[in-house]
């Protein structure tokens, strides 16, 4: 990266690029990988996120990431009203986390009838975060490209067919990650693509067996 | 590869005949495999968000702490009765400059230029100018690219965060980018916008990054107003003629040098200088109730 728009921008609500736009931010693609607006949500902050999010809305950047807001949304200063209008609950407390860098948040999200999901995010400054972990297992991306996400079990040949399956739909894969919690447990790939990930393609690979869940993060 | 210093992106500029605002547009566009067109819409939509953050302020309205959100009415009062010290033009300057900082800690929108906390500093010199002296707006977005440019070299071969740098690194650096860009608009060199960029960065090098209780609010809104007002000088300098004797980019590493040795105590922990005060306690403890 280092673009001159990261010098110059982003254009965002005040009034800290890393505890507040960094945090709709990670709210914002937290709510994307659930793939609908939680019902119930549990945020926790750590380090310099409790210590001083609350003069710097950090609470309220989260809460309006939650809700679709992007960094720049005018509105997420009523963020918590218009959560209660909308019907999501929600808490925010500090909680203390291991080795977790000074600006991490984490978020339980629910909803009716999709399983819990939880994530942990961290904010890196002028407004650019990263995923840490994505239900309790270590994965590291920032959504700056397309990122599919695949949730599988660990087993042979799951990678192979991932590959096949976008090479098919002709996508090129720009970086691949893949993660685990331990050898024949659950795993989570990344995969960063040079393009959108078509509808039809995602059905593909969530039918296959051993794929879990698939979401697409939209570069943005 | 961005540039890694003034002096190659001069001598690009001379080898290409081309100004430096399009040395930086030519270098954006091939480094994210864009169109300059599209390159220049990005850059004309961060030009209009200042215009429209400038105009959003509202005095009624305070910060989460209470410390600031008004100071931007009260300059445009005082000015409007017609005896500032400073004449009517930087008054102007000054109350834009705290209107866009009042704007941030406020949760308003703004465009970080280098940081939100420095975000004043530039649309204080390059809006107001603008809007006094009916300049046509292609020239402003030029001017951002230039500001861009010099602040990429100044990421590059230093730092924009007041964590690794001080304010120094903040509104230091957006006062050195504001005084290049408005030197471009008022017709400098590329030479001169070298100048005017290191006569800025010059005088508020040391400056450090002393948040009270931690916010983007005290001292750093008004420190918008000293970013604006010295950006304007270092660039009237510089087209006057002086040059800096230390060239720009032995400046930014001499930056770098005094950021290093800053105690971290000065480095946006809100510990030491008017963060470490009897009143900014009294702050923290009034906020924690």
């Amino acid at each position: 990266m280092g673009s001159i728009f990261d010098i110059l921008g982003p254009v965002m609500v005040g009034p800290s690029s890393s505890h507040t736009a960094g945090a709709a931010r990670i709210g914002m693609i937290a709510r994307q990988l659930f793939g609908r607006q939680p019902e119930k949500a549990a945020v926790y902050l750590h380090g310099s996120f409790a210590a001083t999010g609350k003069g710097h809305g950090t609470d309220k950047a989260l809460i309006a990431g939650l809700l679709g807001m992007k960094p720049d949304d005018m509105r997420i200063p009523d963020s918590f009203k218009i959560a209660k209008e909308e019907g999501m609950e929600f808490i925010i407390e500090p909680r203390e986390i291991k080795e977790a860098h000074p600006n991490t948040a984490q978020i339980i999200m629910d909803a009716e009838g999709v399983n819990t999901m939880k994530i942990q995010a961290y904010s890196i400054g002028g407004g650019r975060i990263r995923v840490c972990k994505l239900d309790g297992i270590d994965v590291n991306f920032s959504g700056e490209s397309n990122t599919l996400i695949i949730r599988n079990v660990d087993e042979p040949g799951r990678i192979k067919e991932v590959a096949a399956a976008l090479s098919d739909a002709q996508i090129n894969i720009a970086t691949m990650q893949v993660f685990r919690d331990k050898r024949g447990g659950y795993a989570v790939m990344v995969v960063e693509t040079d393009q959108i990930v078509p509808r039809e393609a995602m059905g593909d690979l969530e039918s296959k067996k051993g794929i879990i869940r698939v979401k697409f993060l939209l570069a943005n | 590869m961005s540039y890694q210093s003034m002096e190659e992106a001069q001598t690009r500029c001379g080898k290409e005949g081309i100004e430096f605002w399009k040395a930086v547009q030519l270098e954006d566009a091939e480094e994210r495999g864009v169109t300059e067109a599209d390159s220049w819409k990005e850059m004309k939509r961060m030009w209009r968000a200042m215009l429209d953050g400038l105009d959003a302020y509202d005095p009624e309205l305070m910060s989460r702490s209470r410390m600031v959100g008004k100071e931007g009415g009260l300059v445009d009062a005082y000015r409007a009765a017609g005896d500032t010290l400073c004449g009517d033009f930087m008054a102007k300057v000054m109350s834009n400059a705290l209107k866009m900082g009042c704007n941030n800690a406020c949760m308003k929108r703004i465009v970080a230029a280098p940081t939100a906390g420095a975000c004043g500093v530039m649309p204080a010199v390059l809006v107001t100018y603008y809007r006094e002296y009916d300049v046509p707006e292609e020239k402003m977005i030029e001017a951002l690219y230039v500001a861009a440019g010099v602040g990429q070299i100044i990421a590059n071969r230093a730092y924009l965060a007041g964590a690794s740098g001080g304010c120094q690194a903040e509104v230091g650096s957006g006062s050195g980018m504001a005084a290049s860009a408005i030197c471009h608009v008022k017709g400098g060199s590329t030479a001169q916008i070298g100048h005017a960029c290191a006569m800025a960065l010059k005088n508020l090098m040391g400056l450090v990054c002393d948040p009270v209780g931690g916010l983007v609010e005290v001292p750093c809104v008004k420190r918008n107003v000293g970013g604006a007002f010295n950006a304007i000088a270092a660039a009237d300098m510089a087209l006057a003629g002086i040059e800096s004797q230390i060239p720009v980019d032995q400046v930014i590493d001499a930056m770098k040098e005094v950021g290093d040795k800053m105690d971290v105590s000065l480095r946006e922990t809100g510990i030491g200088g008017v963060a470490g005060s009897l009143r900014a306690a009294e702050v923290v403890a009034r906020m924690n109730m």
